[in-house]
């Protein structure tokens, strides 16, 4: 048990490493992603096409991919980042995919009865979407957000195979440095379960508070 | 709903409206498109001679070879991910509690895991415990831990999609339960999952990339080697990211195709990456 607490602060900074990864990059991919359903549902057409290449492009690329192109790919195109705002980077682009889908799907979960009978009322365009639009669609929407919010901590993992310092490459260190890998192991595994538990957590609170009783 | 009732049929000012707001946004586009590949081009990324590797027979046939590799990984992974899917699902669904309890523990356990955790796990964790396994199975086995949670949790939806009455007129006619799911509920389960097989196979050949930390000779690997080796990184894994792209979206088209030929909705499952 002694080694754990000699090398215990480093886990400790891999697991503060990854909430931070997961913190920057979330917001990004909730940004990116919501900007790009917009896009989508737009009747402009040449953002349409933008929403359709950036969701067809990413969701059939590997994560890996993304993040590695970013980080080799930009210095070479003459434009030099942090390795860490890489990785948050390529999180929040493949990640802003997911989220797009999400929030396209969510709205059309709404009943189209909905928006037919708040304009029947006369309701402008504006409070149609922010009265009644997005208040049933975001109840539709919270549990794959959530969904997302995990993938994003654990994608987050493949800084261990670029070389940032999060919660798995301190765990590797750990374990080759101690050679106590079933502790090692399970120390990391801890961390990844507390993350998906807060999330679930979360994700059940929002749900109660947004839900609509019918 | 779609999208098209939010706001009424347009008229002609607004059509008109519309049609400049269309052209301005393509300009705008083509502008930044235009900007990234002066900028790209000013680095010098956009020379010939840069490209012109990925039309190399050689190179190319390197890069084959990569997908090759990713295809394998792919196929065996997947077949072995849903085999484990089905049991653990049908673990979790028994009703016996020595059984629905351990597999509800692993499903959710290997689902909580990033991937690359369970694969350092196998390369550098299982070894100083004496157990070595070859390269090609410490990945495959890694994707089969992760996907079969995953894939469990899609059957285990997909399970009980299947409209209770079916379960309970099995049961009406004298059958047990584990006939129940083996003759009524699987068969008409699986119908409605083959599209969801094909997506699981997008996402194990997406996740088989990880090849590149093993050093299995796989697609993303392959484009690592050739971009070391030649210096030119934008040009290897854009090339290798088309070759992913191509594959994956033919496998989707294939999906879309399955679920149009069955007649069956696509089971709304949630997309785990």
């Amino acid at each position: 048990m002694s080694v754990l607490f000699d090398h215990g602060g480093e886990i400790l900074d891999g697991f503060y490493a990854t909430l931070l990864l997961t913190v920057c990059a979330f917001p990004l991919a909730l940004v990116l992603g919501s900007a790009m359903a917009i896009c989508r549902i737009s009747p402009v057409r040449p953002l349409r096409i933008l929403g359709r290449l950036y969701v067809d492009v990413v969701r059939n690329s590997p994560l890996l991919l993304v993040v590695v192109l970013i980080i080799f790919g930009l210095p070479d195109a003459g434009l030099l980042i942090p390795l860490f705002w890489c990785l948050v980077l390529g999180l929040g682009i493949y990640f802003g995919a997911y989220v797009c889908e999400t929030v396209r799907s969510g709205i059309r979960a709404v009943d189209r009865g909905q928006v037919e009978a708040a304009r029947a009322i006369g309701l402008p365009f504006r409070r149609v979407v922010t009265d009644v639009l997005l208040p049933q669609a975001f109840r539709a929407m919270v549990q794959p957000l959530g969904t997302i919010l995990i993938n994003t901590a654990l994608g987050s993992a493949l800084g261990a195979a670029v070389g940032v310092a999060e919660l798995t490459l301190e765990t590797r260190s750990f374990n080759l440095e101690t050679a106590e890998p079933i502790l090692a192991f399970a120390v990391a595994a801890c961390g990844y379960l507390a993350i998906n538990l807060v999330v679930s957590l979360a994700v059940r609170l929002i749900e109660r508070k947004a839900r609509v009783l019918r | 709903m779609n999208e098209d009732i939010l706001f009424d049929a347009l008229g002609p000012r607004a059509k008109a409206r519309l049609r400049t707001v269309s052209i301005l946004c393509g300009l705008v586009l083509t502008a930044i498109v235009v900007a990234l590949l002066v900028q790209l081009g000013l680095a010098g990324q956009l020379d010939l001679d840069r490209w012109a590797m990925l039309a190399d027979g050689p190179i190319l046939g390197f890069l084959l070879q990569g997908l090759w590799m990713t295809l394998v990984v792919g196929l065996v992974s997947t077949a072995l991910s849903v085999v484990l899917g089905v049991f653990l699902a049908l673990g979790r669904l028994s009703r016996t509690r020595w059984l629905g309890i351990p597999s509800a523990t692993v499903i959710e356990f290997f689902r909580a895991m990033p991937l690359l955790l369970i694969l350092f796990f196998f390369m550098f964790g299982l070894p100083l415990l004496g157990v070595r396994i070859p390269l090609f199975w410490q990945l495959v086995l890694a994707i089969v831990a992760h996907a079969g949670a995953i894939f469990a949790e899609i059957v285990r939806a997909g399970i009980l999609a299947i409209g209770r009455g079916q379960s309970e007129a099995g049961k009406a006619i004298g059958l047990r339960h584990w006939e129940v799911m083996a003759f009524v509920v699987l068969p008409q389960a699986a119908r409605a999952l083959t599209p969801a097989l094909v997506s699981q196979m997008v996402r194990v050949i997406k996740e088989s990339s990880l090849g590149y930390v093993v050093g299995l000779a796989e697609l993303l690997n392959n484009g690592k080697v050739l971009s070391e080796f030649s210096g030119n990184f934008i040009q290897a894994y854009v090339g290798v990211g088309v070759i992913y792209i191509v594959v994956n979206i033919l496998l989707s088209r294939l999906a879309e195709r399955l679920a149009e030929r069955k007649g069956t909705v696509k089971p709304q499952l949630q997309e785990r990456s």
